[in-house]
């Protein structure tokens, strides 16, 4: 019992990871990005769509990444280039990608000659568990470690290539000095435009394979609207709770994914909640960790210190 | 080498062009993606249109969408002028919906001209304490509001699926999770052909114009908007200003949801907020903050709606349409502030000097 409630609970937490990953990339260069629900929902989208024309779950994760950088690109011309507030930019991302994501279902459901959009056969059995001889069929460790998406592995992979490249190189450092403090950073000849892009574009692409596991994995291979259903909104929380460190945002998601599908493992002899309040959970959570994590007297030294404020050279 | 450089002041014409070039353009993009999808962009707004204003009915209907709007994006004024990120319009739509529905279900005896007061007023309190528990956390402790905002949103939104499903299930509804729907007593009845709501919309654009315009209340919302160390250094009481607007931008959208409750759904839904606390945010910033501006977007945003669920039944798109292109419409707009503040310059100076260095 206690087994497939892990397992599960890594399952459930492979979207957060992506989101919290993404975000955490663009926080990094000092863009808050509340986009990250709308970059989700147009990977999930193009990831879906692809995934299902070309039956290749390669081809599903380049389009959501894909997708998600172009998303993310709206929001880098919108605050890099133009300098527009980040706030609004990124909830309009949202507002926008949630809503063309929808549309783009409705219109396609609208020519689908079945009535339902439904995953082929192949990607299907492409994005299930792996099955590594030998190795998946110890017992425990098997299914603890060797069983999952390839989704779940290329999360980890993620995160753990971030945290590499925020720590071990040049170029990591001189992303986190933009992010402190863009105008030192550019007097000391670091191209701030260019890495802000690049960062911002990025983690909008990790964002939207994110948001392809919503819509390939969650509901069974079927098309529904709204699949990507606020867990963008947690991945932006779960920054925070992650202190803008990658491989953190790995056990942040993993302790919201088991939240997210607690409700299924608590024997109903030990308590019995309606499934709405355990639906709450995640969010009371966030919440809580929220003011906690800003009762603390001490102010928090990941966080980026330029964090929402635009840089405009002609200021420094 | 392009480098940006701050404009001189423009004039008011030149930023209405400005804004106004940047909407055409956002409807011809957005008409660009109509286009893409094998649709003629030109007819759907055609019928945009014509949705919105072909009958009695239909103008009834695209002022019955506006209502909630213009409502929540009142609330939302409020808050961002003092640079508050509120963008839990939707859990205190829901709050007060869910205040109001108390006394609508448990209070159905008593006469409308008590229970629509009490309903006004619980829908005040409800939204104004979601919105007050924020604002508490930021002033005592900094906690972001973005995000918390946020979560509230949510924690509202499965407060009623726990009420739909227990408490306030519908025992006569053969085993569907519905509340019941609210005996005539609790309904806002019609004026005009359109629920009265529609007046306490009206009312309440003057009084928030007067109040962010005309009182010291709202002068002190826009220096704490402007600088908060100004407006403690000018001896204002930066967190009672804070935790006050956002009681008021709180329980304005609480109005909104009670209105919706109890003029246009006669019950409670967990759809009851529907994304207008998000639309509203759009709204609110295109009107520049400004309620009378609030009126006019709203109304457009309204048409875009109704018409969009006409361009739903007879071209098979569906209404997100309307989401997509208020995004499009912002988002060019947002672009078009910067060719109102900055402008673009080629950097010659500095060319020549590069050519200069290399020389020498």
């Amino acid at each position: 019992m206690l087994l497939k409630f892990i397992v599960a609970a890594i399952g459930a937490s492979t979207p957060l990871l992506f989101g919290t990953v993404g975000e955490t990339l663009s926080e990094k260069v000092g863009h808050l990005n509340l986009g990250v629900e709308g970059m989700m929902s147009i990977g999930a989208c193009a990831g879906f769509m692809v995934g299902m024309m070309t039956d290749s779950f390669l081809w599903a994760i380049l389009a959501a990444f894909g997708a998600g950088v172009l998303a993310a690109l709206i929001y880098a011309v919108l605050t890099v280039t133009f300098m527009a507030d980040q706030n609004v930019s990124g909830l309009t991302l949202t507002i926008f990608g949630v809503g063309l994501a929808n549309f783009i279902g409705i219109f396609m459901l609208g020519h689908s000659p079945s009535g339902t959009l439904k995953l082929p056969d192949g990607i299907t059995a492409q994005m299930r568990g792996v099955h590594i001889p030998g190795l998946s069929d110890l017992p425990v460790i098997g299914e603890l470690l060797f069983s999952y998406s390839p989704f779940v592995y290329i999360g980890i992979v993620i995160a753990i290539l971030c945290t590499v490249f925020m720590r071990k190189t040049k170029a990591g450092l001189n992303v986190q000095a933009i992010g402190h403090n863009p105008a030192a950073a550019d007097a000391a000849g670091i191209s701030v435009t260019r890495w802000k892009y690049t960062m911002i574009l990025v983690g909008g692409g990790i964002c939207g394979i994110g948001g392809a596991y919503c819509a390939l994995i969650i509901n069974g291979g079927v098309w529904i609207s709204n699949n990507v259903g606020g867990l963008g909104w947690i991945a932006v929380a779960l920054v925070i709770f992650a202190k803008w460190k990658p491989l953190y945002a790995i056990w942040g998601s993993f302790v919201f994914g088991a939240l997210r599908v607690l409700k299924y493992y608590v024997p109903a002899s030990v308590i019995q909640l309606p499934t709405a309040l355990y639906d709450m959970l995640p969010f009371v959570i966030t919440a809580l960790i929220l003011v906690v994590s800003s009762m603390r007297k001490k102010r928090d030294h990941n966080i980026p210190g330029s964090l929402g404020v635009n840089y405009f050279r002609e200021e420094r | 080498m392009l480098r940006v450089i701050k404009t001189e002041e423009k004039t008011a014409k030149q930023m209405m062009i400005i804004r106004l070039a940047a909407f055409v353009l956002a409807l011809a993009a957005g008409g660009l993606f109509i286009l893409a999808l094998g649709v003629n962009p030109l007819k759907v707004y055609g019928t945009i249109l014509s949705g919105a204003f072909r009958s009695k009915m239909a103008v009834q209907a695209t002022i019955k969408v506006m209502i909630p709007m213009l409502v929540a994006a009142l609330g939302v004024t409020l808050a961002f002028k003092m640079k508050f990120w509120n963008i839990g319009g939707e859990g205190q739509i829901i709050m007060g919906a869910v205040f109001a529905t108390y006394f609508a279900l448990y209070h159905a005896d008593w006469p409308f001209f008590i229970l629509f007061p009490v309903m006004l007023i619980a829908g005040i309190v409800g939204g104004g304490l979601w919105a007050l528990i924020p604002a508490l956390c930021k002033v005592r402790f900094g906690t972001n509001e973005t995000l918390f905002t946020l979560m509230l949103n949510y924690i509202a939104l499965y407060l009623v699926a726990y009420l739909q499903e227990g408490p306030w299930r519908d025992p006569a509804a053969n085993g569907f999770p519905k509340i019941p729907s609210f005996a005539a007593s609790a309904t806002l009845p019609k004026v005009l052909g359109v629920q009265m709501g529609w007046i306490v919309a009206l009312v309440l654009t003057v009084i928030v114009f007067v109040y962010m315009r005309y009182t010291k209340h709202g002068y002190e919302i826009s220096v704490v908007g402007q600088s908060q160390a100004t407006a403690a250094y000018a001896g204002m009481n930066v967190s009672r200003i804070v935790l006050r607007t956002m009681f008021l931008s709180g329980a304005v959208a609480g109005i909104c949801g009670m209105l919706q409750v109890s003029g246009s759904d006669k019950t409670l839904t967990t759809g009851v907020a529907g994304g207008i606390g998000f639309t509203a945010i759009i709204i609110a910033w295109l009107a520049q903050l400004n309620p009378f501006g609030s009126l006019v977007v709203a109304f457009l945003f309204a048409i875009l709606e109704k018409g969009s669920s006409v361009v739903q039944s007879d071209f098979g798109l569906s209404t997100d349409c309307a989401d997509v292109l208020q995004g499009i419409i912002l988002f060019f707009v947002l672009g078009c502030e910067f060719f109102i503040r900055y402008r673009f310059v080629r950097d010659n100076a500095r060319k020549a000097a590069a050519v200069k260095g290399g020389e020498g």
